[in-house]
């Protein structure tokens, strides 16, 4: 009797059954890293190592941090990591084309059964596929891209049963707000399975924003077990069709359990600055702000502009406030004009920023100064990450910071929506 | 034996704060500059060779970015000790050979004061208590690979073993 996450693991390890708390040694089946922590960061220690990359078709390359260049660091950067894509071989190099897990479930790279790292702590994200992915950092990328193995700890899994349905203008985000809030962000080495049969009901936007924020909760990685949505999801990203019902836990395999009821919860807002400062949006209620920003992997792709879309649909931004946009992909971004989202967002006064992690990791356009209040759909508000030390930001759904945006102070969305 | 001052931190010290995002493309030296400044503005300036942090849970939560770690080291800490570490940050901290030790017993360590390490036993020694404390020693195999000094050395140790 196995989770999905010891499935998977065990799969990777080459053996037939692993328990929670085992070190074993996996075989990596895909390894993403970005302009950031990968290729300037490792190419020293592959160079130190002397060797070559175990499988470059295996690797996946995104510039998504410092794009568009700025200045002439950015720039040295990205034109750093295009020589050494070109140079290493690597066939799979997405060069300012949106935020690596987001781009990495666009093009299909992603599914269910992998095991996957990512240079980047949102790795969860892929979870929302189906594979077991989990964040690492720069040497130990250059191990995995040296060896094609990395040793990891069986994880127990955390399985959070969903029920019920959401209530009109809320989202997953606020799902995990709430989950920050009573699980704490110190649910270390767990994997947080989202199940329950509320999950069949929530998109793979949806899910992938559930998992991405698994990295607030302090697990180890989140996951979905794949569905009929998965396999039509992959179909369309041009996946090759591996889609295998055994991938799901099993019956009474996770040693933790927690319930949610989303039809019984509200809007909710994490305040400065910890994710885990949240509460239902009403205690905040009336905030001033001075920004308003949508983006990020776990905030801007296409449902999540068309959540907040939904809310700016006919109304206006208000005067002293900015609302900043930076869709999670281009293909978002193609996707959001066809449909007549990006008119809706930009009559009400938003302001397109390019695709890329942009200000929700303190860089490009968007950083707020000193004094500074913002309210992001973002996944972390720790002190000075969007800028200066000495600015506040809020966290909540695309709903909540669009209602925000025209109230031009923290509101609850259902009261703009009606 | 790793002995310096302790500089004493709350929960969820987070990696925006260890490495804040505005320096992230500058050199390493001068990302370390600014270290812990948003909760200790002189951290930088008054930390020297050897020191250990002292710290609650959640130490490291946050990105994957290494340089959390590298900074650090840039500064000289000797060693964090902390009542959890966030997983990401444990593990890049080992590859690059800063130790860092689980100490969650409560304890009554004081900015400044005097504290010893040993690292392969988890015994923390504060003479100005005239206490011991119990940190949770470090796994076998992750002993070694921070006494190779770091992943990249260790693995070039497997890899001329292997060849040799």
């Amino acid at each position: 009797m196995m989770t999905l996450a010891e499935k998977i693991i065990a799969r990777a390890a080459g053996k037939n059954l692993v328990r929670p708390g085992e070190i074993v040694t996996c075989q990596v089946d895909l390894a993403m890293m970005h302009d950031s922590g990968g290729p300037r960061r490792v190419d020293s220690k592959l160079r130190e190592l002397g060797v070559g990359i175990w499988d470059p078709d295996r690797v996946v390359v995104v510039s998504d941090h410092y794009v568009p260049a700025v200045d002439a660091d950015s720039a040295e950067i990205l034109s750093f990591t295009r020589g050494w894509v070109a140079e290493r071989g690597i066939r799979h190099f997405y060069d300012m084309r949106g935020i690596c897990h987001v781009v990495l479930q666009e093009h299909g790279h992603l599914r269910p059964g992998m095991f996957a790292v990512g240079g980047d702590s949102h790795s969860p994200s892929g979870g929302a596929v189906g594979a077991f992915m989990v964040g690492i950092g720069a040497t130990e990328m250059a191990g995995v891209l040296a060896t094609g193995e990395i040793w990891i700890r069986v994880p127990e899994t955390l399985r959070i049963d969903l029920s019920g349905a959401l209530g009109p203008c809320l989202s997953s985000k606020d799902v995990l707000l709430h989950l920050c809030a009573t699980l704490g962000m110190n649910n270390d080495y767990l994997c947080i399975e989202y199940a329950g049969e509320a999950i069949a009901d929530l998109s793979m936007a949806e899910r992938l924003t559930l998992c991405n924020m698994a990295a607030e909760l302090g697990g180890k990685t989140g996951i979905v077990a794949p569905d009929a949505r998965t396999a039509a999801a992959l179909a369309a990203a041009g996946a090759p069709n591996t889609f295998d019902p055994s991938w799901r836990s099993d019956e009474g395999a996770a040693t933790r359990h927690h319930r949610v009821d989303l039809s019984a919860l509200s809007p909710h807002v994490a305040a400065p600055h910890s994710p885990a400062n949240s509460s239902p949006v009403n205690d905040h209620a009336g905030t001033r702000i001075d920004q308003a920003y949508i983006g990020a992997c776990t905030g801007a792709k296409l449902q999540d502009l068309q959540m907040a879309a939904s809310v700016l649909r006919g109304h206006r931004v208000a005067s002293h406030v900015r609302l900043l946009i930076a869709p999670a992909s281009t293909q978002t971004t193609l996707q959001a004009a066809r449909d007549g989202t990006l008119q809706i967002l930009t009559e009400a006064g938003a302001i397109l920023l390019p695709s890329g992690c942009g200000a929700c990791a303190g860089l490009g356009a968007g950083v707020l100064a000193k004094g500074e209040i913002c309210i992001a759909s973002t996944a972390r508000n720790f002190k000075g990450r969007m800028g200066s030390a000495e600015s506040r930001v809020y966290l909540g759904s695309p709903y909540t910071v669009a209602a925000s945006a025209i109230k031009g102070a923290i509101a609850d969305p259902r009261e703009v929506h009606a | 034996m790793i002995a310096g001052r302790a500089f004493v931190y709350g929960d969820q010290i987070d990696t925006d704060v260890l490495a804040p995002g505005a320096y992230m493309k500058r050199p390493l030296a001068e990302l370390a500059q600014h270290c812990l400044e948003a909760v200790d503005p002189n951290f930088a300036s008054n930390v020297r060779r050897g020191d250990v942090i002292v710290a609650g849970s959640g130490f490291g939560i946050g990105s994957s970015r290494e340089q959390a770690a590298q900074a650090l080291i840039e500064l000289g800490v000797g060693c964090v000790l902390a009542k959890s570490f966030a997983r990401i940050f444990y593990r890049n901290a080992l590859n690059l050979g800063l130790p860092v030790l689980v100490l969650d017993a409560p304890h009554a360590i004081a900015r400044g004061m005097r504290v010893e390490v040993d690292i392969a036993t988890g015994r923390v020694a504060v003479p100005a208590l005239q206490l011991d404390y119990s940190a949770q020693p470090i796994p076998p195999f992750l002993q070694a690979l921070l006494a190779d000094g770091g992943l990249i050395p260790h693995l070039k140790k497997r890899f001329a073993a292997r060849s040799g």
